[in-house]
């Protein structure tokens, strides 16, 4: 009931800013609450507000809170003040005067890691053709049309070695979700660990491929659970681009270093294979809204795990991985979920 | 910025100069500006001009571009250049640079400013 919410965390807008956000929102939805604020960790954001989410209903500050997310970007405003907003995660400088854009951040990156682990833009492609398979059987979701390597490879060139179908589009779109201290439903799902890691916020004071941020959150997230990979059943992981989804399932253990792509290739990742991987289509195929965009991985995860995604059900969602990242692979955010009955 | 002992210009203010900082207590270098290293917080690190020699870490062909100003350049290429002095920068180069290149900077007119544009060494 919406009269017991008493916890709401929102994330941030780039179309409509405010510095009271979640204020904003309680006041329109006629809440309110004895917590809220605002948070933002770029793409992080939706698993940040989870964790805390998560923290404040253990510590006792609050019994519902409410995680929510949505923008219209792509109606909102055009497409490039949309891609000029957020090339503004770059340095302003000394990044963002040599026009950079986020693919390029991210182009930079592929091109290092294709470099050190002979990945190919074919094998990036994979990552691409998967999720939009994924997303033909989602009703919401932004792409219904089958797409393949040769496609991708042939899509016009945005930040090379991205391509446009490497790129999540811009969406409009939200997603929402209540974390209670106490179990709601005859099935729940419960945060078992999650933890983050930050260790840059600019790609030019990135360190290492090989001391990325998801590989020490995955560590202190499995450790505070107390689960190992070979534990976990679905995968929801952030793809914003396809070398996005190729680095974090490599560095958080869910595919072996430079074989993610062949593993794709063979089905592990599909819906009926070991491991499923955003039976909703990811970032990439369902879309990406802003905060509301990671936050579908959740959502999608919470069906999954509760027997509800219909078509999409996979065997067995009991134990799950979620991962965010925000900036350029700056943020993150790693997260396992349960299954309670 | 605060750097009031700042007595050298740099690309990001129109000079053609790449400038880093020396930590004069740990060593440690840093290419963004601050007033203290970020490492050891030892205030005032030392301004010292780069020779703009380097090895190409990354790059990234940009071909859709978000502003009228950018979008007149493409393609151009985004690169992060080691430096021989040891910190790494993001700038400009030639659009067939490798990783691995041998590089050397130049200035180059971009978007209404002057940034750093990496060559390759020829051998």
């Amino acid at each position: 009931m919406r009269g017991e919410i008493d916890g709401v965390l929102c994330g941030y807008s780039t179309v409509a800013p405010h510095i009271m956000l979640a204020t904003v929102f309680a006041e329109h939805f006629g809440i309110r609450p004895a917590y809220a604020h605002a948070v933002q960790v770029g793409g992080a954001t939706g698993l940040a507000m989870t964790m805390l989410a998560h923290h404040l209903v253990e510590a006792g500050v609050a019994k519902h809170v409410l995680v929510v997310g949505g923008e219209n970007r792509l109606t909102g405003q055009s497409r490039d003040a949309s891609i000029l907003a957020l090339a503004q995660v770059g340095h302003a400088d000394y990044e963002v005067p040599l026009g950079p854009t986020i693919p390029a951040y991210y182009g930079l990156v592929a091109s290092r890691y294709m470099h050190e682990y002979g990945v190919t833009q074919e094998d990036l492609a994979e990552f691409a053709v998967l999720m939009r398979s994924h997303a033909l059987t989602h009703p919401g979701a932004q792409f219904h049309e089958a797409i393949t390597v040769a496609d991708v490879m042939a899509s016009k060139p945005v930040a090379l070695p991205l391509k446009l179908l490497d790129c999540c589009p811009v969406s409009d779109g939200g997603a929402a979700f209540v974390v209670s201290r106490e179990r709601t439903g005859e099935v729940g799902v419960r945060v078992r660990g999650c933890a983050q890691a930050h260790t840059h916020q600019h790609v030019t004071a990135a360190p290492a491929l090989s001391e990325l941020g998801a590989e020490i959150a995955i560590a202190r997230a499995k450790k505070a659970a107390g689960v190992a990979i070979s534990d976990v059943r679905y995968a929801a992981v952030y793809d914003s681009f396809t070398i996005t989804l190729a680095i974090l399932l490599e560095d958080l253990g869910l595919a072996g270093r430079g074989e993610a792509a062949a593993w794709v290739r063979s089905g592990y990742f599909s819906r009926d294979g070991e491991m499923p991987l955003n039976t909703h289509g990811g970032l990439l195929s369902y879309g990406h809204c802003g905060v509301g965009g990671a936050m579908a991985h959740l959502v999608e995860t919470h069906l999954q795990m509760t027997g509800r995604a219909g078509n999409r059900q996979v065997r067995d969602a009991s134990i799950a991985l979620l991962h965010g990242d925000g900036g350029v692979l700056s943020s993150h955010v790693s997260m396992f979920l349960e299954r309670m009955r | 910025m605060s750097g009031s002992k700042q007595a050298l210009a740099d690309w990001t203010t129109g000079a053609e100069a790449i400038l880093y900082q020396s930590c004069a207590a740990c060593g440690s270098l840093q290419y963004f500006r601050r007033s203290f290293c970020a490492v050891c917080g030892a205030p005032d690190p030392v301004e010292k001009r780069a020779s703009g020699a380097g090895t190409v870490y990354a790059t990234s062909l940009v071909c859709r571009a978000a502003t009228p100003e950018t979008r007149a350049h493409i393609p151009y290429n985004i690169v992060l250049v080691d430096t021989i002095e040891g910190f790494r920068m993001m700038a400009h180069g030639d659009n067939d640079l490798s990783i691995g290149d041998k590089v050397t900077a130049r200035f180059a007119p971009f978007a209404g400013r002057l940034v750093p544009y990496f060559e390759k060494v020829r051998s």
